[in-house]
């Protein structure tokens, strides 16, 4: 315990925030320097990932693809990516820029995934009944997508995100060890000193940051599902509705749906 | 490759212990999180504590759990048991909403035959839910499986011995061929534990070798968004 009122010392130590101090100090600029790393490379990410996800959910090509794609890069070792694109990045770019250019492009492949899934599953989600309303009215297949399929999906799309950016932000804490700026350089440099106030304080900084970006994304996640229809709300993919008794009703529907998807492919 | 052929002792052991620290928080995540997963389907509070819990655990980046432990354990920063404990936590978190999806996905109708012909709680769960949920939760540990083989090599930070030290070295020593082999030897390592995942998976349940559409689009939502 006293570990831990220790490092909270050490955070609410005024001297950690005088500007101008020595290497990771100080905190608030590593705080906003992890922010940077975290926005340019999701940003980088989406824009890569979100219009292949979409899509593949629109016109049902490549599902597969997406599948054994976000599987294999789930077993693929972050360290390893990180130090191996150093390494490469290192040998045609000058030192200086080496780090960030190589934990950017590491951080933009480990976003990818679950973003490109979270498109990908998003317009999935979406009722293929409300699909073929708006064909039936009329509706080019852009419309669709840009007015049905993705206001439909926001949710599920920001769930990925949401998933990308923790992603990254962890892995951005382990690209300290390839000299990149950020919070890991607060635990580095602790571990490196043996200094424990700085160890725990620095663990404790990038938990928080990433609860309190994790709880804002969830917040919007929250307000853009209050906009759309029920159907895809991500509660409804997981299979609450057996629960108690009533089941065989409730059912009905939902089972006609998804073999309207499958059929799909 | 000739790096490999002199030092295939070193890889040999390194992967060794990768295997080793990954397969004990596979096997205890799962085991903790099935158990968890039907406790969340007993009533919607539970269900928010328990998936809220889940994936509150899982927002903890993976270093700072890894130096945080130590303090909390009593144990040395270099302890292997860090590592075990903070993938089993992952592991745990991952599986824990599938395996609450999977139970509660098990039709109902056969829940209730089973309460009818007077299974207790104890045989209806080991006879009847958990062999119906069985196709999904394998889904489940098939991706636990993955990203626990691919985050143990942070441990190598530190000072694990797992392929990860072929990372940090090779970095230290300006060598890609040593990292790439540890990146190689990693994906092997998942590779063989999938498959084994899979065959096991057909051993203990032969009757799903012909897959219902239904459970199929399940699985894949439970794959779906990680």
């Amino acid at each position: 315990m006293q570990f831990f009122l220790d490092a909270f010392r050490w955070l609410l130590d005024p001297a950690n925030y005088v500007a101008g101090g020595i290497s990771p100090l100080p905190i608030q600029d590593r705080i906003g320097e992890h922010l940077w790393y975290t926005f340019v490379s999701v940003a980088i990410a989406s824009m890569i990932a979100l219009p292949l996800g979409l899509f593949i959910g629109h016109t049902g090509r490549g599902r597969q693809f997406v599948i054994s794609f976000t599987g294999m890069m789930r077993a693929l070792p972050t360290l390893g990516l990180l130090m191996a694109l150093f390494l490469i990045i290192g040998a045609t770019v000058p030192f200086t820029q080496a780090a960030f250019v190589a934990s950017i492009i590491a951080l933009v492949i480990l976003a990818i995934p679950s973003i490109l899934a979270g498109g990908y599953a998003g317009v999935e989600s979406v009722d293929p009944q409300t699909v073929d309303a708006g064909r039936a009215m009329g509706m080019t297949e852009m419309q669709i997508l840009l007015r049905i399929e993705i206001p439909l999906s926001l949710p599920l799309i920001i769930s990925g995100i949401r998933a990308a950016v923790l992603q990254v932000i962890a892995t951005a804490v382990i690209a300290s060890y390839i000299s990149l700026g950020g919070l890991g350089t607060v635990i580095s440099s602790g571990i490196g000193l043996n200094d424990n106030e700085r160890i725990l304080g620095g663990a404790i900084l990038v938990i928080a940051l990433a609860l309190v970006v994790d709880g804002f994304l969830a917040l919007l996640q929250r307000l853009v599902t209050r906009r759309g229809s029920k159907e895809a709300r991500p509660q409804n993919i997981d299979f609450r509705r057996r629960s108690f008794g009533s089941a065989a009703v409730a059912e009905e529907p939902v089972n006609e749906r998804k073999r309207h998807v499958q059929s799909k492919k | 490759m000739s790096w490999l052929v002199d030092n295939f002792d070193l890889v040999a052991r390194l992967t060794g212990n990768h295997a080793i620290l990954s397969v004990i928080p596979i096997v205890l995540g799962f085991v903790i999180a099935v158990p968890l997963g039907w406790i969340a389907n007993r009533s919607h509070s539970l269900r928010s504590w328990v998936i809220g819990g889940g994936s509150f655990l899982y927002t903890i980046p993976s270093l700072p759990l890894f130096v945080i432990l130590p303090y909390i354990l009593g144990t040395r920063i270099t302890d292997e048991r860090n590592i075990i404990v903070a993938l089993t936590i992952y592991a745990v978190a991952m599986m824990v909403r599938t395996a609450a999806d999977a139970l509660a996905a098990v039709p109902a109708d056969a829940v209730e035959a089973s309460t009818s012909i007077g299974y207790s709680l104890w045989t209806r769960f080991w006879l009847v839910e958990f062999p119906l949920a069985g196709p999904v939760l394998l889904a489940g540990l098939r991706v636990v499986s993955a990203s626990t083989i691919a985050l143990v090599s942070v441990g190598a930070i530190i000072g694990s011995a797992n392929l990860g030290y072929l990372f940090t070295n090779g970095k230290q020593r300006d060598f890609l061929e040593e990292i790439l082999i540890g990146i190689g030897a990693s994906f092997l390592i998942a590779l063989v534990f999938d498959i084994a995942i899979v065959l096991l998976g057909r051993v203990l349940m032969p009757w799903n070798l012909r897959k219902s559409p239904a459970s199929k689009s399940i699985r894949q939502n439970a794959v779906g968004v990680y």
